[in-house]
């Protein structure tokens, strides 16, 4: 059973990554989230949307707008610093390799998408194990509900935002019904939740 | 799952057996492969994946076939080619004699990509287009210019995109939801194997295309094969990358003038 208050979180500094998954709806939970943000931020952001499978940058750009953090667009082999916000760029599957560097990879569409959710939510369990928060945004697939399911196991956090706040209920929705989610949130929860886990924060 | 010493295992087996290299392939995405590989072939173990791995050659080259990502599409990223089109086609009309390598090639939906703007361009008859893989059989696919029919409505969009003004349906024939591609682009295309992480350097050109490869090496194998194409351009060619791919890394750096915002380098003198 998932809960939805949200408990002070005594592993926050063990944090190193906050995934952000999404798809139809999500843009606009991040442009509310990321200007709350205060630097320094002490785990880095990685943001994997589907999106149109365009190589322009106007996501990244829109998005950087809305907070003072780097926020970058992911080149391969660049390197995952705390404080720091990835976006998953378009039309290519984002890995996490153990040195903490990206790779991309253009391989088949996984759930319909590329960037997959959970390729990326996979990938980073494996390697960045209980200091790893998921959080699945509203969308209107089931992709990201087994990433939410692989963090869990590696002994990460998984968060989901709720359904009727959403936009398009159905991704959260099938990663609650099917994953082990710890907890479920609005979006002021959201904010006050990644707010916390920054251990910069007093 | 696959654990990181049974890929080490595996990787050594098929360097030690067959001599193919992917040590310095990236990890992530060569375990993403090796596992969806481990569950389409139904093997109970990973002791009888390793097993048959080690005694069946027919069947290391599907594993490899099947590790290595042979995703391709005509005219990806259009706003390339059209770069291509308006600033280095140009630069090339005062050459004899156009060599170009698309290394990496998988089943050759960009070397004909490129055959079809050197034509528009009145550069196709004196060019010539290698085309290598590591792959044999998606060079065999490639030869034939025999694609699926499906995705041509998807490409023919991007060759508008691309500043392309014909006809696109009009460089191919339909049959039975294939397309065959007009001879005159295969007989400008020389296919052949050749792998990045083991083979030399062959011919000196003009132009090479190497997109989407890299992203899967490592930073040790990006360099040599970076260096394998810097002593394989001569002065004032050009060198094509993937949209994420980057010389920043790199020592050839900084012998190379970038183009615009497309991953294009110009070697310089």
């Amino acid at each position: 059973m998932a809960e939805t208050e949200i408990k002070p979180t005594p592993e926050r500094s063990d944090c190193k990554v906050v995934l952000i998954g999404g798809s139809t709806g999500s843009i606009e939970v991040l442009l509310d989230l990321l200007p709350t943000l205060r630097a320094p931020l002490s785990f880095a952001i990685i943001i994997v949307l589907h999106r149109k499978n365009t190589a322009d940058s106007t996501l990244a750009d829109l998005l950087s707008h809305k907070t003072s953090l780097p926020l970058k667009e992911v080149d391969d082999k660049d390197s995952i610093t705390a404080g720091s916000i990835y976006l998953a760029p378009a039309d290519y599957h984002l890995l996490i390799e153990q040195n903490a560097t990206f790779s991309l990879d253009d391989s088949e569409k996984v759930n319909h998408s590329r960037p997959s959710i959970d390729v990326t939510f996979e990938s980073a369990a494996e390697i960045y194990g209980p200091s790893l928060v998921g959080v699945l945004l509203s969308g209107a697939n089931a992709d990201g509900k087994d990433g939410l399911i692989a963090i869990k196991k590696a002994g990460g956090l998984a968060v989901v935002q709720q359904p009727e706040t959403a936009q398009a209920a159905f991704m959260p929705q099938q990663a609650i019904l099917n994953a082990p989610i710890d907890y479920v949130v609005t979006i002021p929860e959201l904010i006050r939740f990644v707010n916390q886990l920054n251990s910069f924060n007093d | 799952m696959i654990e990181e010493q049974e890929v080490d295992l595996l990787l050594t087996d098929i360097l030690d057996i067959y001599g193919y290299d992917f040590t310095h392939y990236t990890r992530a995405s060569l375990k993403r492969r090796i596992n969806r590989l481990w569950t389409l072939d139904k093997f109970p173990s990973f002791a009888e994946l390793r097993y048959r791995v080690r005694t069946d050659a027919d069947y290391l080259k599907r594993f490899i076939e099947e590790l290595t990502v042979n995703v391709t599409e005509m005219f990806r990223d259009p706003l390339f080619y059209k770069t291509l089109r308006t600033q280095v086609l140009p630069s090339l009309m005062a050459k004899p004699f156009i060599r170009i390598w698309h290394a990496g090639c998988s089943t050759g939906e960009e070397v004909f990509s490129m055959a079809i703007i050197l034509k528009e361009a009145n550069l196709l008859t004196k060019s010539l287009l290698y085309a290598t893989d590591l792959n044999s059989e998606v060079l065999e696919t490639a030869r034939k210019g025999i694609f699926s029919l499906a995705p041509m409505k998807q490409y023919s969009e991007n060759y508008i995109l691309s500043g392309g003004t014909q006809d696109f349906s009009g460089y191919y024939t339909a049959h039975y939801g294939r397309v065959k591609f007009s001879e005159e682009f295969v007989q400008k295309m020389v296919f052949s194997t050749h792998n990045l992480v083991s083979d030399r350097s062959f011919n000196e050109f003009d132009l090479i295309l190497c997109r989407n490869v890299l992203i899967y090496f490592d930073k040790a194998l990006q360099e040599r094969v970076l260096t394998l194409f810097d002593e394989s351009l001569g002065p004032l060619s050009y060198l094509a990358l993937g949209a994420k791919e980057t010389l920043k890394f790199s020592t050839i750096q900084s012998r190379y003038r970038k183009i615009e915002n497309e991953k294009l380098w110009q070697k310089l003198k």
